[in-house]
């Protein structure tokens, strides 16, 4: 896919938690280029002296009616909590879209279920909601600390069936994504998960021993997010591969994941 | 239209715009924003004889003004660079030359011969300072003997353009140039990067795999001005200036350093089509300062 190096318009920035923001960001006088759920954009950050690098962030939601580009950030570091204190009406420039997407079921019928953890929920919504278009209802489940940790929900909600663990039973089941009894009560083509690697590794552990088709999204540190410096390198099958470019989303079968 | 043209040995450039090896893939991965034509020359990431893995995860930390990195070399080796990568890069437009590695003179001189046998390929640049590789890489740059030992025996494999790539992590960086000099190397290209490390605080643990990495960035451009600066007045032959340029002026200020010409790295991480605006930056700077040359340049702040 052709990528670009565009100045986007932020839109409107809300806070779903403490900690985290969503960007809406839009493209005044151009329409979004083609995206697809899973890939990832590179965002320069302006104004602040500790911050170098572009931080790579993933695809929340491309809203074509409103002609929108959704990013979740998790206020983490000096670089995105530069980004979550953008006022709307910033400039923020953005190379996109990067590395490649999650598989898209064939078939209306496949029964996708779609594993997340934290702001690793993010891309998510995008695969949901490209699904959906396609005929395909997905189902979700969610795993957070606690019931207050978990976003987006109303949007998740429109889409398909959505699950929950916490970890202090506050919503949901008590547990881990992994622990909830959705597992036992339903049977799935294919998963596809994000978050954190201990979750996902869990997840994918799973899937194995159900036989199921999986893909993992993953977010090792990166730097040029085009493939070229090898810095984001994760430990494969076909040796070490970087995450930018043959990744993020990756087929469990590559991974050398005990 | 100014003339940018530049002379490195036999190589002719068509402006003094490069791009470093290890920041710019094969320069395909880029060709969404860069008009490769345009480009001076693309430097492929090191090459060494045989495949290696490069160093685990994490590779890289970010730092004020620059980032870290451990990579290690990882490439697919030589043989895999001329079956696979260079038929897809000869005929990109502009001068496409090799990083070559590796891990004692023999082994540097022979692939170094492999890439001679490249009609395509018009120079190569000598990396005799990877500051991430247990054996050679930055071994052999840090001594005048080492250096001059590399270079000896790859001169006699390989007859084009042969550009050796100094380490900075060295006492006097002019005698390391003297002796790759008097070995036949046609220029010299520096810095590579700076040897460093960052520790994680929390956890008490260096941040990248092996300990160490190699800084680049805006924060080692005055180390790099430096050296360049110095080894002008110690050499004759052509010298490529790299180390944290990000625009026009980074890269104006090399050339009146001494630098024949100039490599973009990691801004290219920053900005992916930085180059293209350093090309017209340097055309600028000659119209408004009526310069006819941009090899007018060349040392002019000595």
């Amino acid at each position: 896919m052709k990528k670009y190096i565009l100045d986007l318009t932020l839109r409107q920035i809300s806070e779903p938690r403490l900690g985290f923001v969503i960007l809406q960001l839009t493209d005044p006088e151009k329409v979004l280029p083609a995206m697809v759920p899973g890939q990832f954009v590179e965002v320069r950050v302006d104004g602040s002296s500790t911050t170098f690098l572009r931080r790579p962030i993933s695809i929340n939601r491309v809203v074509r009616e409103t002609n929108e580009l959704w990013l979740l950030v998790h206020a983490v570091g000096d670089g995105t909590r530069a980004l979550a204190a953008l006022q709307p009406g910033a400039v923020v420039n953005v190379v996109l879209p990067l590395g490649n997407g999650f598989t898209l079921p064939e078939a209306a019928k496949e029964r996708v279920l779609l594993v997340g953890g934290g702001v690793g929920t993010a891309p998510l919504l995008y695969l949901g909601e490209e699904m959906a278009a396609c005929g395909c209802r997905p189902t979700f489940l969610l795993g957070a600390r606690s019931a207050g940790d978990l976003m987006q929900l109303d949007l998740f909600r429109q889409l398909g069936d959505v699950y929950i663990t916490t970890e202090d039973g506050s919503d949901g089941e008590r547990g881990f994504v992994t622990q909830h009894s959705l597992w036992q009560q339903a049977s799935f083509t294919r998963i596809c998960t994000c978050g954190p690697k201990p979750m996902m590794v869990a997840v994918a552990r799973l899937a194995r021993e159900k036989g199921i088709a999986c893909e993992a999204s993953l977010e090792n540190l990166m730097a040029c997010g085009l493939g070229a410096c090898l810095c984001c390198v994760e430990d494969t099958t076909d040796g070490h591969v970087c995450v930018c470019k043959e990744g993020p989303v990756f087929n469990i079968e590559k991974l050398k994941w005990s | 239209m100014k003339d940018l043209n530049v002379q490195i040995g036999s190589l002719s450039l068509k402006n003094p715009v490069m791009t470093a090896s290890g920041t710019f893939g094969y320069g395909l991965e880029f060709a969404d924003f860069v008009d490769l034509n345009r480009l001076g020359g693309i430097i492929v990431k090191g090459t060494t004889l045989e495949p290696r893995q490069g160093n685990a995860y994490p590779r890289m930390a970010e730092t004020a003004q620059g980032m870290l990195n451990c990579v290690g070399l990882q490439n697919k080796g030589v043989d895999y660079f001329c079956e696979h990568i260079y038929p897809e890069v000869r005929k990109l437009g502009t001068a496409v030359l090799v990083n070559v590695s590796g891990n004692s003179p023999e082994n540097y001189a022979e692939c170094a011969r492999r890439i001679a046998a490249l009609d395509d390929i018009p120079a190569i640049e000598l990396n005799i300072s990877c500051p991430n590789v247990k054996k050679g890489g930055m071994a052999f740059g840090v001594t005048t003997e080492g250096a001059a030992s590399v270079v000896k025996a790859v001169r006699k494999a390989y007859p084009k353009t042969l550009i050796v790539k100094l380490s900075p992590n060295v006492t006097s960086i002019a005698d390391i140039a003297r002796a790759v000099e008097a070995e036949g190397a046609d220029a010299v290209s520096l810095i590579n990067t700076l040897m460093g490390m960052a520790i994680d605080a929390e956890r008490r643990r260096p941040l990248l795999s092996i300990g160490t990495g190699g800084l680049s960035g805006p924060a080692v451009k005055p180390v790099a001005l430096r050296m360049v600066w110095q080894v002008f007045d110690a050499v004759k032959i052509p010298i490529v200036g790299l180390g944290g340029i990000m625009n026009a002026t980074d890269a104006i200020e090399f050339m009146l350093a001494g630098a024949t010409a100039v490599e973009i790295g990691t801004a290219n991480f920053i900005d992916p089509a930085v180059t293209m605006k350093v090309i017209d930056g340097i055309e600028d700077y000659l119209c408004r300062h009526d310069f006819d040359s941009v090899r007018d340049l060349i040392g002019a702040a000595h």
